[in-house]
């Protein structure tokens, strides 16, 4: 097996003093997309935002063999990590154009697979962002972060209240993209993850708790329950049940 | 009729220095979340060292004014720049210490300036026309208000520009919306910080410049006076905002212009209740973000 894109080793980060992540270590391979699980709660998010610097951390975060856990976030992401955020967090009062403009680092943007994946961005590039609607912002949020030629893909809850007939959007998207650039996403709907991850890692309590092959997980229903408080688990796997949701 | 057009055009004139100071409290407050108390003093020393450039090069022509604002704009920006750079740059996220910082710093600087020219006002010479009077139906009207009111559109229009057309421009739009994610996008937005700190010290020392004509005077205490009314310009048009600053500088000024004339003089306090007003019915102000 190849060396792994980004390892992370006894990462902790902290929200206004209080601690949200305890002690996480796991591996992203260089390739496919590497699901990182859990309860509502349990620091996902908080995991992805230490990674890059976005809140107070403390441990080690390699990318590539190199160190980055002492870099400020723009210098973590100008290394190649790309970053779709929870949310979209797109820039309400700029346009679609604007929005992907802002984003471009690379000398050559890849404008062109951006258009390919979002042709519906093309027709709404002089229109604010902020009056598109949630699916649409999320394009917007994938597209920045896949214009640039990136080393790793952090992606946080792409689908999270979309429609369904949206969830298979962005799923594809994400699985496009998957072909290109190794992918740590955060996601909430199994059956999601059933399409797109080949590892999973799992977060109980702020720290690590299963690593394994995706279907090593989500072919066990005990597993499921106990770690993602899940269930139902077999509906939730073939269906668009969420964590959490279909208890 | 004619007093109308003339209390609205000079409260034109006044607003129009409100908005040079307030542009940049405004631009700063928006991207950076600072306070900045002492933008005041960027006004001031731009104004003393234009004026003591202006008259020795050419006192009391267009020459000679032309070189204290251009002197005026280099300072405020400088100054603006080293303040963000030496002593802010440390605390951002920390907001009492900043606003401690730039009070201090505003003190100290007035304490310093009158060290320097006295406690009293220097009267000042300007080009004759802008002395003299406009007559616009039945209305005299100081000539050095259309000076202000032109530049203030000059700095406004060209505000608009550099954030509308420039990639520093947009990174600044998108800062002032989310700054974490602009950082996020992998762009350094602290290196904009200085840059809007130059830009609203170079509005600034324009203004300062500009207070000499308009107030025929420099001071130690020009920018403090104007940075009182910059801040209730500010937070009644929205902070953060420049478009909210404009709208609310044109509004404060002529509200205060009338009200001087009419009331009484009590110009000052009503611009008080009207921001105790704004702050009551709607505080993010006329076109701030909502919380």
């Amino acid at each position: 097996m190849s060396e792994p894109i980004l390892v992370v080793d006894r990462l902790a980060g902290r929200i206004a003093g209080q601690q949200v992540v305890e002690d996480v270590s796991f591996e992203v391979p260089a390739t496919g997309v590497t699901a990182l699980l859990g309860r509502n709660g349990v620091g996902k998010t908080s995991t992805i935002k230490s990674i890059l610097g976005l809140i107070d951390r403390t441990g080690e975060v390699r990318l590539a063999g190199t160190r980055i856990d002492r870099l400020p976030t723009h210098r973590i992401v100008q290394r190649g990590v790309g970053y779709v955020p929870e949310d979209r967090e797109v820039f309400g009062a700029l346009t679609v154009a604007e929005n992907l403009r802002l984003a471009e680092r690379d000398a050559r943007p890849r404008r062109e697979l951006v258009e390919q994946l979002f042709p519906d961005l093309v027709q709404r590039r002089a229109q604010r962002a902020g009056t598109l609607s949630g699916g649409q912002q999320q394009m917007v949020s994938l597209a920045r972060a896949l214009v640039n030629e990136n080393r790793i893909l952090l992606v946080d809850e792409p689908t999270k209240g979309l429609a369904p007939k949206l969830v298979d959007e962005v799923a594809a998207a994400l699985a496009a993209a998957a072909k290109t650039v190794p992918i740590l996403l955060v996601e909430q709907n199994l059956h999601v993850i059933r399409k797109l991850a080949d590892r999973v890692v799992v977060l109980s309590g702020g720290r690590v708790v299963f690593t394994g092959a995706a279907t090593e997980l989500l072919d066990d229903e005990d597993r499921i329950r106990r770690y993602l408080g899940v269930h139902d688990a077999a509906d939730a796997v073939e269906n668009t049940g969420t964590l959490e949701e279909t208890r | 009729m004619s007093t109308l057009l003339l209390l609205v055009i000079t409260g034109l004139g006044l607003g129009a220095l409100y908005f040079l100071v307030a542009s940049g409290l405004s631009l700063i407050y928006g991207l950076m979340g600072v306070l900045n108390f002492a933008h005041g003093s960027f006004l001031t020393i731009s104004a003393f060292l234009g004026w003591e450039v202006g008259r020795r090069v050419s006192d009391g022509t267009w020459w000679g004014l032309a070189i204290s604002a251009l002197v005026g704009i280099a300072v405020g920006a400088i100054v603006a720049a080293l303040t963000e750079y030496l002593l802010i740059r440390r605390l951002y996220e920390r907001h009492i210490e900043q606003a401690l910082v730039t009070v201090g710093l505003s003190l100290a600087t007035v304490a310093l300036f009158e060290g320097i020219w006295g406690t009293d006002p220097i009267y000042t010479e300007k080009p004759d026309w802008l002395g003299q009077t406009t007559e616009i139906l039945g209305a005299k009207i100081p000539n050095d208000r259309f000076l202000l009111i032109a530049c203030a559109l000059l700095v406004l229009g060209g505000i608009v520009l550099f954030l509308r057309r420039t990639r520093y421009g947009l990174i600044i739009r998108a800062g002032v919306e989310n700054r974490s994610m602009v950082t996020a996008l992998g762009i350094d937005v602290r290196r904009s910080f200085t840059l809007v700190f130059a830009i609203g010290g170079a509005a600034a020392g324009l203004g300062g410049v500009l207070a000499s004509v308009y107030y025929g005077y420099v001071s130690a205490h020009l920018g403090s006076t104007l940075l009182i009314f910059a801040f209730i310009v500010t937070v009644i048009g929205g902070l953060g905002s420049l478009t909210g600053a404009a709208i609310a500088s044109v509004l404060v000024a002529v509200l205060q212009q009338f009200a001087n004339f009419y009331l009484g003089g009590t110009g000052d306090l009503v611009v008080v209740v009207a921001l105790a007003a704004v702050l009551l019915v709607r505080p993010r102000g006329l076109m701030g973000k909502v919380a």
